[in-house]
């Protein structure tokens, strides 16, 4: 398996320190943002592979969140993360393009075959886009 | 303190109806008797008073008629023709023939001197100079005298009249038959006691009274009480009893005919009629008092039932607020409690990770960390899964129809009683159909509904106990039912148990709704709820729902 990047957004600190410890661990290259805001700022600067996402934060709101990055950065996964167990906003999420949830607390093997999932996807679909783009450029030629 | 209430409601209720309708009906009853008395009286005295009227217009003809014929006969014939005594006889056939009524007949002379005489008596050559008649006949010239005994010693009263001829004077005298006349004023007579006789102006007798009261005995009764013409008025007799009388004057004001009835005898028939309406207004006040007291208390029962409803109303309303203010908060709790139980089950995830490095393998206590860790990783799932379970209790408290699974529903339920059940030493037996379908129904008011049931069940156990919960299909139901082997209800509390308020737990322990909040989401879903129990053995609630299937999404 390639190695895939992965920014980590929870505005629990202690949480999202932990989480990042434990994926770095498992050499996923992890890094971790305290708000929607940032989380933002990061994807415009050094877009990661994939986004684990929670929904309730204080500030901008994980479903928010999720819209704007999927305006930057369409081919970026998210993965949410819910403390609810109804799953209305968990669907929500989906509908705005998530690729998968997760409850809270979470396993982190569970984390990591989704992220694994997402990362793969990603990679599919930027092959599509390439091979149209190279039957694109076969066309011209 | 409520019951009072009523009663007194249902006093006043009852006290002004009847007041309202027994004050126009006396009234009424009262003023018609009054009205209807007055005019009964004042027919009893415009008859008696129309009677005596008559009568007196009858006795004054006969009286007439009398001295008519006398007076003809006067005129007709000479005083020489009328002393042959064949003349004079033929004369008073001739006057008995024509009017009757005369017991004789006799001329008498100016001094005084029978002359002729017809008739029973031997009267003839008496003179009448001295008796009283004599002179008013002289002065009048036709005198009827009132009753007196004169010369027979027997009452008679005469019509005289006088006749002047050539100087001479002469007297035609006619004594009339007091049977007739006697007859003629009994006439008026009525009813068992009444009477009808005659008295002069100095109150004697001038005829026999129906009961005792000789002929020219003195009446009690004073002539000057009765006026001109006609007069009714009531006196009372030796023994108390009301009379009533109409003395009507003849005789140019000489004789007063009186006709007396006992008013009570006429009044009788009053008096019946005045039974009959005490009757019917006793009756009919009985009717009223019936009609308002079982009406009254249908009122009230009404009412007191439509105050109980409100009251269950209110109580369930008080309830869902309380439910579902509970349900936010459990909401907010959850989530709070999240977080750090998701920061925690990092760290112990992040120590684990740690514990697999070679240094920490070699540490004495690597198997003690690691288990300790288990632990913790253990309980903090215990910990999610209440979490989760108090979420989706708390989700939605308003009627809401979704897709619902019986069986998942009461497996959520139990585990929100498991811990409790087994530290009471509580064993929960589930026996579920497990192809149930799916129904369209609101998941919370399920769950409360089974979460009532199962807690009443746990309650009546309290200790060392066996709670069977089984899920079935019964043709176009689903019924499920919680059997414990508690103490069972008591035959007379059962009918009571779905009413809101009954408990038979200790006061302020149970509130008295669960059964009936129960019983009313069950009704509101188209359900049924069941009780079977039976004291020493156990109590079986089953609930009965309609399936009805979810709409194709």
């Amino acid at each position: 398996m390639d190695e895939f990047s992965v920014l980590l957004v929870d505005d629990e600190k202690d949480f999202l320190e932990t989480l990042l410890k434990r994926l770095l661990k498992r050499r996923i290259k992890a890094t971790g943002a305290d708000s929607g805001e940032e989380a933002l700022k990061i994807l415009k600067e050094t877009p990661p592979d994939v986004v684990v996402l929670d929904v309730r934060m204080q500030g901008m709101g994980g479903i928010q969140t999720l819209k704007e990055i999927k305006k930057i950065r369409p081919l970026v996964e998210v993965i949410m993360l819910t403390g609810h167990a109804n799953l209305e906003v968990a669907v929500e999420g989906m509908e705005a393009g998530a690729f998968d949830y997760l409850m809270k607390p979470t396993d982190v093997d569970e984390l990591l075959y989704k992220l694994e999932d997402a990362f793969k996807r990603k990679k599919i679909q930027e092959q599509k886009i390439r091979r149209l783009e190279e039957d694109k450029q076969l066309e011209k030629g | 303190m409520k019951r009072q209430i009523y009663a007194n409601l249902q006093r006043k209720i009852t006290f002004i109806t009847l007041l309202v309708s027994f004050i126009p009906l006396i009234s009424l009853s009262v003023i018609i008797y009054y009205q209807f008395a007055q005019v009964f009286r004042n027919k009893i005295e415009e008859q008696i008073e129309y009677r005596a009227r008559v009568q007196s217009n009858a006795i004054e003809l006969f009286l007439k008629e009398r001295t008519a014929i006398l007076l003809a006969m006067a005129d007709t014939y000479t005083f020489d023709y009328l002393a042959e005594k064949n003349n004079l006889e033929r004369i008073f056939q001739i006057m008995n023939h024509r009017v009757g009524g005369f017991i004789d007949l006799g001329l008498i002379d100016s001094a005084g001197r029978q002359i002729a005489y017809v008739g029973p008596y031997n009267l003839v050559s008496l003179n009448y100079y001295s008796q009283p008649w004599f002179p008013e006949v002289e002065s009048k010239g036709v005198y009827i005298s009132d009753i007196f005994m004169g010369y027979r010693q027997i009452p008679h009263f005469i019509i005289a009249l006088q006749r002047q001829e050539n100087k001479k004077r002469w007297i035609l005298r006619a004594t009339i038959d007091s049977d007739v006349f006697e007859s003629l004023v009994r006439a008026a007579q009525v009813g068992k006691s009444g009477d009808a006789f005659i008295i002069n102006k100095e109150s004697f007798y001038q005829t026999h009274l129906r009961f005792g009261g000789q002929i020219l005995s003195r009446s009690h009764l004073d002539p000057t009480l009765f006026g001109v013409g006609t007069t009714v008025l009531e006196k009372e007799d030796k023994d108390g009893k009301k009379i009533l009388y109409a003395g009507s004057w003849l005789k140019k004001n000489n004789w007063l005919l009186v006709i007396s009835q006992d008013a009570s005898e006429e009044m009788t028939k009053l008096f019946k009629t005045k039974k009959i309406e005490i009757v019917i207004v006793v009756f009919g006040c009985l009717m009223i008092i019936l009609t308002t007291i079982f009406t009254t208390h249908l009122t009230i029962r009404r009412l007191e039932t439509a105050d109980r409803k409100m009251n269950e109303l209110n109580a369930q309303l008080v309830h869902s607020d309380k439910l579902a203010a509970l349900g936010k908060m459990a909401a907010g709790v959850a989530h709070e409690i999240n977080n750090p139980l998701a920061v925690i089950a990092e760290k112990t995830g992040w120590m684990e990770d740690l514990l697999t490095e070679e240094d920490f393998q070699k540490s004495q206590h690597f198997a003690e960390y690691k288990k300790s860790l288990g632990k913790i990783e253990e309980h903090v799932e215990r910990a999610r899964k209440v979490i989760h379970g108090m979420l989706g209790f708390a989700r939605r408290m308003e009627p809401h129809l979704e897709d619902v699974d019986i069986n998942e529903v009461l497996d959520q339920t139990i585990s929100f009683l498991e811990s409790y059940a087994r530290t009471n030493n509580i064993v929960i037996e589930k026996e579920l159909e497990t192809d149930l379908p799916i129904i369209a129904s609101d998941r919370a008011q399920l769950q409360q509904v089974f979460l009532n049931l199962l807690t009443n069940a746990v309650d009546a156990i309290g200790k060392d106990g066996k709670i069977y919960l089984t899920s079935r299909r019964i043709d176009s139901e689903i019924a499920v039912s919680v059997r414990d082997n508690g103490p069972g209800i008591p035959k007379e509390y059962q009918p009571r148990v779905f009413e809101p308020f009954f408990t038979t737990k200790q006061s302020g322990k149970g509130t008295g709704l669960g059964l009936s909040v129960t019983y009313n989401i069950v009704s509101s879903m188209g359900g049924t709820i069941t009780l079977d129990s039976e004291e020493g053995k156990g109590t079986a609630f089953t609930v009965r729902l309609p399936i009805v299937v979810p709409e194709k999404k």
